[in-house]
């Protein structure tokens, strides 16, 4: 996809994020909505798997570690074929294929069950290590939060990876600047993950998380860059795409009250009709 | 005997235990509560300013939230650690059994969302084994409180303690059992009595229960039911007072593997061998859904407890019979 497709596929992936979260009715809106362009540049443009590719161990991988962002996910896949929409309308109901946080034995498409924040990272790094000695050549994908960095494993898959020299893996920190509590500043500071990753033995690149022509480029330089692994640091916004939520102090898991819903409606709408969805 | 009705707790159970720290850490300036980053979800984030820097949030770092605590009970702190139960049972064990238990050191998990409570969060946040891993390590009280008065009251026992106690609760509104100034001190709460079986549950099954034994003395089937909310060290004599029916069915709202039915179990084994009958998850993980619906596929049900009950007392009469031939 060319740079525009790739904003439509953004904006696609916004729209039945909040279709999906609003029929649920609760969830957790702002983590969702802070990785739709990242998500939008890996599965629009450099993640090398489809539907058809699904058994096919030289694909792409995709693990999103930060897994309560499913929401987002299922969006994502489901405009890629991997299952109907009307699959989004289940989230999280009764025996439902979308729980909260992605299962690789339910929905198509997942690579790694997550949830307990810091272990999708790890797996990640299997993945890398493993396709690395299997000689295929292809990439593993991952996105941590920026608050699931606080866990320790988080840093013992980097310190592996780095020491693995995992060039086939690329990281992605959705740095929104909140965890569920509040701001990480204020909960534990961050200080500055590009000097600790590159400190870490990682190549290291941050760019505008929301601009999904940064995210692509980001990713073709990291694609060929050799001997080490890739973190691209996504500067985001926490709700992003609907002034009201982003606004929000707790934008974590939401149970939108009436004003908030509006706003919700008021998004759909306008997205749909960009889209030529709603007329 | 009266008919039991489900009226809810006024409280909630994370309310209760907000009120707890602010009314201990200001009485004990020892008194200090962890956190990893769900402070909102246990209503510890309304107790900031009372608090002060004895509300420790450390982040997102259950092993660190763990180790931490141990450390504070060595500075001579008395530590209250909250994050959902499968973090601070599955998650950081290890920092548990070592830093905090084998170092012997005083401190309190309350770990919430108890099994099926955890709902939407599904399968990875869902705890089925924390019980059975916290009854595996030497000398540790463990406890599934199932309504507020009780919960104040185990955290104020917990608080007494200079050993290590775990707490199991959900975190919204309880089915109401006790009445204020109800004392908890045997571990096990006879709720009701009767010849015929004796149902032993233990959180919100506790209610469940209740309302089996409804439905049986419906029937002309008189149930015992006891509350057993510490699991251990259990009572001993309670469970042999209620292994009198000779027929006993547990039910927990926990894997059947270690948790209050492996309790039982194992004091009837060794005492008094009876019949019984365990309701509880059976190998199976956790999954999203709401409670009620999980609860059906678990099995964890009135219906359930009614049934299986009605077959272990003929299970019961049989044995009469062919023992009595
Ligand atoms: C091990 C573990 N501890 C706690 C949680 C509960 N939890 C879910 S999301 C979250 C905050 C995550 O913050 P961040 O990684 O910054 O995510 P985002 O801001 O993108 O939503 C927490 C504490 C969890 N899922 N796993
Ligand atoms: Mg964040």
């Amino acid at each position: 996809m060319e740079i525009k497709e790739l904003e439509k596929f953004a904006k696609e992936i916004r729209y039945y994020t909040l279709k999906e979260l609003n029929y649920m009715g609760y969830g957790h809106y702002g983590g969702s909505l802070s990785i739709v362009e990242v998500l939008a540049a890996i599965y629009g443009k450099h993640l090398n798997a489809s539907p058809e590719t699904k058994d096919d161990p030289n694909r792409d991988y995709f693990v999103l570690s930060k897994g309560h962002g499913g929401p987002a996910l299922y969006a994502t896949l489901s405009l890629k074929g991997y299952f109907p929409e009307e699959w989004l309308y289940t989230l999280n109901q009764n025996g439902t294929n979308l729980p909260s946080h992605p299962d690789r034995n339910k929905t198509p498409g997942v690579d790694m069950t997550t949830g307990s924040l810091g272990q999708g990272i790890s797996a990640a790094t299997g993945i890398a290590l493993g396709n690395k000695i299997a000689e295929r050549n292809n990439f593993t994908f991952t996105i941590v939060g920026d608050g699931e960095l606080n866990e320790g494993q988080c840093w013992e898959a980097i310190q592996m990876a780095a020491h693995n020299q995992l060039e086939n893996l690329i990281v992605f920190v959705d740095d929104n600047k909140k965890q569920l509590d509040g701001y990480t500043i204020d909960i534990s500071n961050p200080f500055d993950f590009a000097e600790k990753f590159t400190a870490f033995g990682f190549n290291t690149v941050r760019v505008d998380g929301h601009s999904v022509k940064a995210i692509s480029e980001a990713i073709t330089s990291a694609k060929v860059f050799k001997g080490k692994p890739s973190v691209i640091i996504l500067d985001t916004i926490k709700g992003k795409g609907i002034k009201h939520i982003e606004e929000m102090m707790d934008n974590h898991h939401l149970r939108p009250d009436d004003e908030t819903n509006k706003a919700i409606q008021a998004t759909i709408q306008q997205i749909g009709e960009e889209l030529g969805v709603l007329v | 005997m009266k008919e039991f009705k489900v009226t809810l707790d006024e409280a909630e159970m994370r309310t209760t235990y907000a009120n707890f720290l602010v009314d201990f850490a200001k009485k004990d300036e020892k008194v200090v509560a962890l956190e990893a980053d769900l402070s909102s979800a246990i209503a510890t984030n309304k107790i900031k300013k009372a608090m002060g820097n004895r509300l420790i949030n450390v982040g997102i770092m259950e092993a660190e939230e763990v180790g931490c605590a141990a450390g504070l009970a060595v500075a001579g702190f008395k530590p209250f650690i909250h994050t959902f139960g499968p973090f601070a049972s599955r998650r950081v064990y290890d920092q548990v059994f070592l830093s905090l238990n084998y170092a012997q050191l005083s401190a309190v998990i309350l770990g919430s969302d108890a099994g099926v409570t955890a709902e939407a969060n599904g399968g990875t946040h869902m705890p089925f084994e924390d019980l059975a891993l916290m009854r595996a390590i030497p000398k540790a009280t463990v406890y599934e409180v199932s309504d507020t008065t009780m919960l104040r009251a185990i955290l104020e026992q917990s608080y007494e303690d200079t050993g290590f106690s775990y707490i199991r609760t959900i975190r919204k509104q309880p089915v109401k059992l006790y009445s204020e100034g109800e004392l908890f001190e045997s571990g096990i709460k006879v709720l009701r009595e009767g010849k015929d079986v004796s149902i032993l549950a233990s959180g919100i099954m506790v209610s469940d229960a209740m309302l089996a034994a409804n439905e049986l003395a419906a029937e002309g089937i008189e149930a015992t039911v006891m509350d057993v909310y510490r699991l251990k060290p259990i009572n001993k004599e309670a469970v042999l007072q209620a292994a009198e029916t000779g027929a006993i069915i547990t039910a927990e709202n926990h894997n059947i593997v270690g948790g209050l039915g492996s309790a039982i179990a194992e004091v009837l084994a060794e005492e008094k061998p009876t019949l019984q009958y365990r309701i509880g998850v059976r190998e199976q993980f956790g999954q999203v859904g709401k409670a009620d619906y999980l609860k059906e596929q678990y099995g964890l049900t009135v219906e359930n407890i009614v049934s299986q009950a009605k077959q272990l007392i003929k299970k019961k009469e049989k044995m009469k019979t062919l023992t009595s031939i």
